[in-house]
Formats: C-alpha cells, structure tokens, sequence
C-alpha cells in the first residue's frame, strides 16, 4: 500500500494505507490521536473537524492522499504548549455536556477567530452552524468564543 | 484506558479548580479490607498517601453525574472536589441499579451517597477523638482532616485512615439538612478539562493492543433476516481477516482499521429476508392507530365521573411520529471473549442489564462477564439498548480476539429502537364559566415495555407512573391507554412518553382556553388557583407547586407584557419524573414557519445539587425538545427507515438555536429529575405560540412536516 507522509500536531507521521482511506480513520485507528470524532461520515455533523495548512477541514471526507506533505492540526495540538485560548474559555464556561461535538466545535471556533477575531453574533452564528450538538450546548458555545476574542479565561 | 494523570490534570486546569480521575472500579467483594485503605462502603475510599476516591456507579452521558454525585457525598465528607478523584463503577453488584435514564441519577443516590460520605465522616472523628483520647463532640470535620477545636490540633483523613478501618460502621449516620457547602452552589465540572483537549475517552475510542475493527451490514427490513451472503469479494479485500454471520439479522466484517471494514461491508453480496414488514409504511402504521380498536380501554387515572358531567362539548386529536435519538457518537462497543470470561468496554446506560443480556449469548454466566462503563457521546435513551453489546461479544467470540465494532450514522439512524407513535384523543366539556367539567385524554399506541416483554402496571406500560401526570383538580378525569402493535422496535427516547402526554395535554388545555376566551396563563393558573395534591400512580402533584413554576415561566417570560412586532408567546406546563416544569415560548413566523427566538423554562425539582449543571440540562432539554417539535421523525416505507443521515433527519443547529433562560423554583424538599422534564413542555408551548400567531392549530409533530 502507497505510504503517505504528512505532519500531525508537528510531528512527521506516516500512513501505510489506501489512498482514499478518510483522514479521520488514520488520526483515530492508525495514530491513536481519539481527540477527533467520527459522527456521520458525510461531512454534515463537524465532529471530525481539523486544520490542514490551517484551513477548517472536515477529516471523515477528506482521503489521505490529499493531505500527503500537508500538515494537520488536531485537537490534541491546538494549543503547543498550553491550552488554546478558546480551550480555556470553553473550560471557564463550562461548555461540556457529552463533549463529543466539543474537539469538532472548538476546532472549528478557532478557524472562525482565525479569519474573524472579534467576531459578532451573527458571524459566530453563520460559521458555527455547520457544526451539530445534539446536547444542546449553542449558548455557551456563543460565550465562550466571545471570551476567547474578549482577550481569554479570566 | 490511560487515564490522564493527576498532576498533569490539575497543572492544566486551574482555571476549572477542580481535580479528576478516571478508573474503572471492580472491587473483589463488599466486605473486602485491604490494609491501610479505609472503604466503609462501596462509593468510597481513602489511602494514607491522602487519596479519596468517590466512586460514580451512575453513566456519564453528558448529564454530570461525574461531577454531582460526588459533590452529594463530599457533602457529608466534608472535602473539597479539589482534593478527590473520582473512578466510574463498572457492571457491579453493590450498588443496588446502576441504570442511568428516568432522570433518576440524583433522586435515586442523593440518599446513599450522603450516607456514604457521612459513614466515613463519622468514623474518621471517632479515629481522631480516640487517637488524641477526647471527646467525639470536640471534634470536627473540615476540609478533608479532623480537627480538635480547643487546640488547633488537626488529623487528616490520610494519616486516620488505618485506624478508621477498624472502627464499626455507623448504620445511621447524622445527615445535613441545609447549611450546605457545596450542593446548591454552582460548581465548575469535573470532567470539562478532558473533554476540551480531546483527551476524554468515549466508548468508540477505546483501544487494546491485537484488537480488530468490524463493521456489520444488518437488515433494515423491520424483523428482516440474512437469507445467504456471498463474501468472496469482501474477503479478498484489504485487510480482512473475517466475514461472518452474527445473529439471524447481520454480517460482520472484520478488519485490520474501521476504514477497512467499512469499505470490505459495502463488497458484501447479501440476499435478505424481509420476512413479513416488507409493504410496511408509515400511513399504514397511523392508520391502524386510527383503526384500532379501542373497545377496552385501560382507565388509568380516574378522578370523579366523566359520564356524569355536563357542558359545551370540545375535542381534539393530536399525533407523535417515530423518532430516533441520534446521540453524536454512533453505535459501538469493544469486547474480548476469552473462553470463559468476556470483557466488554461499553458505552452503555445498564452495564448490569448489558452483562445479563451478553452472558448467555456467549455461552457465559452473568458474573463471568465484565463490563466496564465508558463515556458516553449523548444517550438520550438509545444506550438503554444492548445491541451494540451483544454484537460484539458475538463478533469477538467468533475470531478468538478483541474487537471495536462501529456502527455507521446510517446504521443508528435505521437499525434502532424509536419513540413511539401515538394518537390522542381527547375531549372535555367546559362549563358557563369556561372551565371544564370533565377531562378525557385516551392514547392510542405501541407500548414500550409490552414489546420488549415487561409486565404493565396497573394495566399500563410501566413507565407511565413516573412520565405523566396530571395536575389540574378538575372534578371528572379519565387518561386511558388503548396498547396497539408494531413490528417497529421501540425504545425509550429522552422524556419518554412525558413527551407525547405533554403534547397532548397542553395542547388541549390551549384549546380549552381559546373555546373560554380567556389567556392561556391565566386560564392554567385558575385551574391550579386551588391548593391541593392530586395522586398520581405514587407521586403526589402539587396544585401551588406547579403554579410557581407556571407564574415564574410567565414573569421572566414578560407575559401579558407587549412584545416587539411580529411576536408570540406560547405557554405550557407539565409534570414528569416528579418534577414540575413550564415553558414559554417566543416565536414569529416566517414564511409560514415558526422561529423560536426566545424559550424561558422553569422547574421545580426539589432541591438543586449543582446550578450549573441545571442550566446546562435546562438548554439542552429545549435543544433537545425543538428538534423533536419541529421536525424529528422517522417514516418507514417498504419496511425500512426512510431517514439516513443528518441531511434527512436534521438536529437543531447554532442558527436555529434560541435563547434559553433557565430557572428554578428553590427548594429544600428531596431532589427529582432534571435531564428530561423541561422537554414535554416546550412542544406545546411552541404550538400554542403558533395558534396565538396564526390562529391555527398544530395538532400535529412534526411541526415542519
């Protein structure tokens, strides 16, 4: 099987698998990074949300071989040595139920505070919406990216 | 598992001030002593290196268990969170039903674990007192160590705990009736930090090294069954190492990665079954509720005489469609049979249910499987089912190996338990005054528990004591239950039939008001106006307890009050799992469809362990709730789901997601339920908002049908 070469959280990784396989299967089977979640395999839900070259990517849809020479940011890298801002402004308002969408969403926050770093209601609304919680976490999810752009946890 | 470290947690984590564990907990025997570990009970144990363990034997699904549980017993212990871990009690036999649904988690262990906590307060001052030879009564509990007033001296739990292990156990040890210091307060949880850095581990997370990947094709024809399969081609496909038969309804495909199973399934050449649903469809399966026969109806609450009561005549029907839970993390569970035992890592509600389900499919007594409990992504109810289980103890006990099965969204989507159908008639007759001399509400539908094979109570599923209520003195009541069949499997779906009854009743007493010409409010308020219980099954509703619900939903809701152009409130109220709730409701239309920008939902649920967590239950409820409301419904054609993935049956997403405040009634009385209660009332109030808007009635879910 062809071996692809990619960078994961900084660190050179490599993949001997097929080439359309999901990068969501080599993150979770193949490197054990679990942080990332597998909710519908159609690109619908955003709980298998990543960064490639920075850019929000969903990774159940997303075969291996576009990713070759590429790197990818996963929860588990988000933050290099601490948290991510946004990590602790989702701990400081307690976002959590389940927390299985939350890897999705905050991966996906912090490409919106990327392009948008104060963004308004409105525009956490638009690009947040691809994202499903079925625990109904929205409101915290609204607060904690507006303290996160607000300067953090205090 | 590797659970995070303590140190590495709380180095991380200051900004949530509170310290968390994870370990799965399998102690060899009740009575077991291990030398220096002070456990005068199952929930708890403290070691001379200081470490207290609190023991969960509750699931955690998002609901908090994992951090208010232990919060009842360090209670009574008198420790901060800070200075505890916390471990997640598998299948066990020691702590009575380890269930986790019918929003019984607090009101069910709020009792044990006090007594837990305060057992060991109790015998840690006994210790100390004899350790320094004073009196009990000089001494003191406080911030995990004994301390002797009258001198300052002071004796933590770790370095008392050898000498507390020797001590008799209190039976009844003195509990707190207020005055608390940590339930009531809004804590931060214990499981936020894990669950922010990807590091919390759900069920289809779990690893084991030689573990195997399976994917199982099953029939979607209701009742289906595999005829014959040809697994040539998924057999030479990469990474295989298995195809096979699992039960009379599936075909399991093992692989070397999920990836590879997944895309080796879609190789499988399978000839069905259908068996006898396979003209099955939706308009069929309502028709016959319209069709059933009602000849014997089960009374199941009964006030008064509704053949007696006289006045203007008003009825109504009202309509539930399947529904599917569709918690974020799909079906999975791992499993390692290993000749005679089986272990299973399992992201289930039941472990107890799940090992005495598992057992004698694998050829096993119940105590020779070992269930571990995992995270779980979302229950809603579906994790009460043991499918996912069952599945893979078969799978691992065909390959001799550990196994990961995964299921796809479309496979939870349309190989599930449902919510059931039902069909609601109800009637009253209203007086000169407008209010109603007598109340008729009569389900027609599928039970539950009578297809998964429990015995009714009184004559009714079993569920209805603790998922409906009624808590209008009117003087003539009847709620009647006419049971029909369905091949569609069922299951028990967040708020269980509280949703349907609430819909329903709350609907109707809309209606009611409408035909007297009077508020919605005001009317509900008049009708609950007199102080009284009414007795319901065991539980025992209160007039003047619903009020306050009902007139605090109305006051933060701006009721009466004018609201800018274009919009409409709804309200509604209803009791379940002995909690009272009300919602009310802010809509406009838009192009014809309702959009719900404001939703303020109360409850009285005795009282409240952790605000915080209150609050987060309250909106997901609402969450939860609006998307049942407005469109969540699973149709059958031909004998399968029609419905596959989010693009077909859509959860609510952050652009519909409306504003919700959550508040409580305080309360010192015993705590109820809180994960479901806010849900059976929030369809009604957004109807009822829509008929204040249009003037129709939505008799109807989905509302977006």
């Amino acid at each position: 099987m062809p071996n692809f070469s990619f960078r994961v959280n900084g660190s050179e990784k490599n993949a001997d698998v097929s080439p359309e396989t999901p990068l969501l299967w080599v993150l979770r089977d193949t490197l054990h990074l679990t942080g990332t979640k597998f909710g519908c395999g159609a690109g619908l839900c955003g709980a298998c949300s990543v960064h490639i070259n920075g850019a929000l990517t969903r990774s159940c849809i997303t075969p291996v071989s576009q990713v070759a020479g590429k790197s990818v940011t996963t929860i588990e890298g988000l933050g290099a040595d601490s948290l991510h801002p946004l990590q602790k402004a989702w701990i400081a308002e307690d976002v959590p139920q389940c927390g299985y969408c939350q890897s999705g969403q905050i991966m996906a926050a912090a490409a919106l505070l990327q392009k948008t770093p104060h963004p308004t209601d409105q525009q956490i609304t638009e690009f947040m919406t691809g994202n499903i919680c079925r625990c109904g976490t929205y409101e915290r999810i609204r607060r904690a990216i507006h303290r996160a752009s607000a300067g953090g946890a205090k | 598992m590797s659970p995070l470290s303590r140190r590495a947690f709380l180095g991380r984590s200051a900004a949530a001030g509170a310290g968390l564990v994870i370990g799965f907990y399998f102690p060899k025997s009740s009575s077991a002593q291990t030398a220096g570990v002070f456990s005068p009970n199952a929930y708890l144990r403290i070691t001379p290196d200081e470490k207290i363990t609190i023991v969960v034997a509750r699931t955690e699904m998002g609901q908090g268990v994992w951090t208010a549980l232990p919060m009842i017993l360090a209670e009574e212990l008198e420790v901060d969170l800070k200075q505890i871990t916390i471990e997640q009690a598998g299948a066990s036999t020691l702590f009575g039903d380890q269930g986790t649904g019918g929003s019984a988690s607090v009101r069910t262990t709020w009792d044990p674990m006090r007594k837990a906590g305060a057992q060991a307060r109790e015998m840690l001052i006994s210790a100390a007192a004899t350790q320094w030879g004073v009196p009990r009564e000089s001494c003191k509990a406080e911030s995990a160590a004994i301390v002797h007033s009258a001198t300052g001296r002071k004796l933590s739990y770790g370095s008392l705990a050898t000498k507390a292990s020797t001590l008799p156990i209190p039976d009844n040890p003195p509990l707190k009736s207020g005055d608390y210091k940590l339930v009531g307060k809004s804590t931060p949880r214990l499981d936020t930090p894990s669950k922010v850095n990807g590091s919390a581990q759900y069920g289809i997370d779990f690893h084991i090294a030689g573990m195997k990947y399976a994917s199982l094709a099953r029939c979607e024809t209701v009742g289906g069954k595999v005829a014959d399969f040809d697994a040539t081609a998924a057999k030479e496909m990469p990474g295989v190492t298995f195809v096979g038969k699992i039960g009379d309804s599936a075909v399991a495909v093992v692989a070397d990665s999920t990836w590879n199973a997944l895309k080796a399934r879609r190789a499988l050449k399978i000839t069905w079954d259908e068996g006898p649903n396979k003209g099955l469809n939706s308009a069929a399966i309502f028709e016959a509720l319209h069709n059933a026969d009602e000849s014997k109806p089960v009374k199941f609450f009964s006030v008064g005489d509704i053949s007696n009561a006289s006045g203007k005549q008003i009825e109504a029907e009202y309509r539930l469609p399947f529904m599917a839970h569709a918690p974020m993390e799909p079906g999975n569970c791992s499993a390692h049979f290993r000749g005679d035992e089986c272990e299973l890592w399992a992201p289930t509600q039941v472990p107890q249910d799940c090992r005495d389900t598992v057992a004698p499919l694998v050829g096993l007594k119940p105590e020779q499987v070992k269930v571990n409990v995992t995270l779980l992504g979302g229950g809603f109810g579906r994790r009460l089912e043991h499918d996912y289980a069952v599945e893979a103890a078969l799978v691992s006990k065909a390959i001799n190996a550990p196994i990961k099965i995964i299921w796809t969204r479309e496979d939870d989507m349309r190989c599930s338990t449902y919510r059931p159908v039902s069909l609601h008639k109800l009637s009253a007759t209203i007086g000169d005054d407008g209010l109603p001399t007598s109340f008729r509400h009569r389900i027609v539908g599928p039970s539950i528990n009578g297809q998964k094979g429990s015995q009714p109570v009184n004559g009714v599923d079993s569920d209805f004591p603790d998922e409906a209520s009624f808590t209008y003195p009117i003087p003539n009541v009847s709620l009647e239950s006419v049971v029909t069949e369905t091949p569609v499997p069922l299951g028990w779906m967040r708020s269980v039939y509280a949703l349907q009854m609430g819909f329903a009743t709350e609907s109707f007493i809309d209606e009611l008001a409408a035909a007297a010409g009077k508020d919605p409010f005001e009317y509900r308020m008049h009708l609950l106006s007199k102080d009284t219980e009414i007795k319901y099954f065991d539980t025992s509703w209160s007039t003047a307890r619903m009020r306050n619900v009902l007139k605090l939903a109305a006051e933060k809701a701006g009721w009466g009050k004018s609201l800018a152009a274009g919009r409409h409130h709804g309200i509604a109220c209803f009791g379940c799992f002995s909690t009272y709730a009300a919602d009310v409701v802010e809509i406009s239309m838009e192009n014809g469809a309702p959009r719900v920008h404001r939703v303020v939902s109360v409850v009285d649920c005795g009282q409240v362990v952790n605000p915080n967590i209150l609050e987060q239950q309250i909106q997901g409820a609402v969450v939860y709730g609006l998307a049942n409301a407005l469109r969540a419904q699973i149709t059958i054609d031909k004998g399968k789901v029609v419905q596959g993935n989010f693009d077909t049956y859509q959860p609510i997403r952050m652009n519909e997601a409306p504003k919700v405040e959550g508040y409580f009634v305080p309360s010192t009385e015993a705590p109820t339920g809180i994960g479901e209660p806010p849900i059976p009332p929030l369809a009604p109030a957004l109807c009822n908002a829509i008929y204040a808007a249009t003037k129709k009635r939505v008799r109807a879910l989905p509302i977006q049908s």
